[in-house]
């Protein structure tokens, strides 16, 4: 299931794992990115709080944590190379993963047609 | 859309909008950040090939004295820059700036040598409060900003073949050299400099012939269109200052490390010593020194260092020496660039600093400003 967030996160739940990243309108407005800060594993992260930072050539700019719960994977490659993040977004480009606390939370974000309302 | 209905609009919007730039605020007016390509791309561009740069939003001033004499324009504007105008030849450029009673930078400025007057170009942010400032100060000469017309840069190591399709002469010029041009009837100021580390060219035309002529130079297969997020990290890498980041009126031009602006006639011993506001100040730090200086810093790991970062001599913190001024990613470096103020016993090339960055402290290390080879066809 794919869920967003009005901060232009995207969201796929596997269980209670949920991937994390930022949309491909996100990704094009922030430009060519050159630098990628990712939380450690096993963080505890909450709603709302800094869950990554991202560094264009213009600007840093935060990715919140979209729900409460604990990162059990991040992607070094787009650390690597950040340009990952612009070419997929919403594939290779992930920026981590998060074992959600309450798998119900989800339910009261985003789905795809409200997210492309949102950006229309 | 509010806010944008009271931005002004330059010579070159159309041609913005039909590039698809990225409009954005910027002193004032609407301006183009980036093109669909990018910032990084458009950066790479203008080092490989030609950009073409919309600035005109800054100032373009005529002084010229009441007496109609270049050489009292010239002593008239010398009471205020600490720069020598009346030893520049008919047809060359200096930079220069603006000073304060306390030595402080109040802009930072072209200057030409047009013959009979003067023709100066200023930050867009600052352009009323300096014509101001001249019209106040200059009372032997007519000040005038001009707004009828457009201010085109072309920079970029075939920014003169890009040029020269249109004025073949260009490629006579030299680094500095201004000459007066006519493109279709209308007289061009075409100056061989700009604010890149490239070689190139900045074009002052009437507003009516604007979008003509960046239209015939976009035509030329090496000549892209470059927004203003691409001009910050290229001046960034060459290690130019940008007024209201590196230079304000609480640095003089001694800590701001610009003293090869001050040409001898105005410094101790020289014809003309002095002469200008803060004088005593300027003067005396070029012969004592300064205690802080502007130096070029490397983060030593990815992570760019912005402006207002402040600097430590630890990397626990403890012992605060300064503040990064400007500070980003470096697409030709390959890796983030910044400059800052740090004091004299910290600003030797090859120290070590460390910047505090979202609580962390990354190590830094003072370089040897340009961060790249300029091309300047000197």
């Amino acid at each position: 299931m794919l869920k967003f967030t009005a901060e232009h996160e995207w969201l796929k739940l596997d269980g209670d794992v949920a991937t994390v990243g930022i949309t491909s309108y996100a990704a094009e407005q922030l430009g060519d990115l050159v630098f990628v800060e990712l939380p450690k594993v096993d963080q505890e992260l909450v709603k709302d709080g800094n869950g990554a930072t991202v560094e264009s050539v213009k600007a840093a700019s935060d990715v919140y944590c979209p729900l409460n719960g604990t990162i059990v994977e991040v992607n070094q490659a787009i650390v690597d190379d950040p340009s990952l993040v612009n070419s997929d977004p919403q594939g290779a480009g992930w920026f981590f993963k998060l074992k959600l606390k309450n798998v119900a939370d989800a339910d009261a974000l985003l789905d795809e047609a409200a997210y492309k309302d949102l950006i229309a | 859309m509010q806010q944008s209905t009271q931005l002004k609009q330059t010579p070159l919007h159309t041609l913005h909008l039909l590039l698809q730039g990225r409009m954005v605020p910027f002193a004032g007016y609407q301006m183009p950040v980036e093109y669909p390509a990018g910032v990084m791309k458009e950066h790479l561009h203008t080092r490989a090939a030609a950009g073409l740069f919309d600035v005109s939003h800054m100032g373009q001033v005529i002084v010229k004295a009441k007496s109609g004499s270049y050489e009292d324009a010239a002593l008239a504007l010398e009471k205020l820059v600490p720069v020598d105008i009346l030893g520049l030849k008919p047809g060359r450029q200096r930079y220069g700036f603006f000073t304060d009673e306390s030595g402080g930078i109040l802009d930072d400025l072209m200057i030409t040598n047009r013959g009979d007057h003067l023709f100066v170009v200023v930050n867009a942010a600052c352009k009323d409060q300096d014509v101001a400032h001249m019209k106040a100060k200059l009372i032997s000469c007519d000040v005038e900003l001009i707004e009828d017309r457009a201010l085109i840069a072309l920079q970029g190591p075939c920014a003169e073949a890009v040029l020269a399709a249109i004025w073949p002469d260009v490629a006579h010029m030299k680094f500095m050299d201004v000459r007066e041009l006519v493109y279709h009837g209308a007289a061009c100021i075409v100056a061989r400099s700009g604010y890149s580390g490239e070689d190139g060219f900045e074009v002052s035309i009437s507003a009516l012939h604007a979008f003509e002529l960046a239209t015939a130079l976009l035509e030329h297969k090496d000549c892209k269109p470059i927004g203003l997020g691409a001009r910050d990290s290229l001046r960034l890498e060459a290690g130019l200052c940008l007024y209201g980041n590196d230079i304000d009126t609480t640095t003089s031009p001694i800590e701001a490390s610009l003293e090869w602006a001050l040409q001898k006639a105005r410094k101790a011993g020289g014809d003309r010593e002095g002469g200008f506001p803060g004088a005593a100040r300027i003067l005396g730090e070029l012969a004592n020194g300064t205690t802080r200086r502007r130096v070029g810093l490397k983060p030593e790991g990815k992570a760019p260092v912005r402006s207002h970062a402040k600097l430590f001599a630890d990397a626990e913190g403890n012992t605060e020496l300064g503040e990064v001024t400007s500070g980003t990613f470096g697409p030709t470096v390959e890796g983030p660039v910044a400059m800052g103020y740090l004091p004299t016993s910290h600003a030797a090339a090859g120290t070590q600093v460390f910047a505090e960055v979202r609580g962390k402290y990354l190590p830094m290390t003072v370089a040897t400003l340009p961060f790249i080879t300029p091309t300047y066809k000197r």
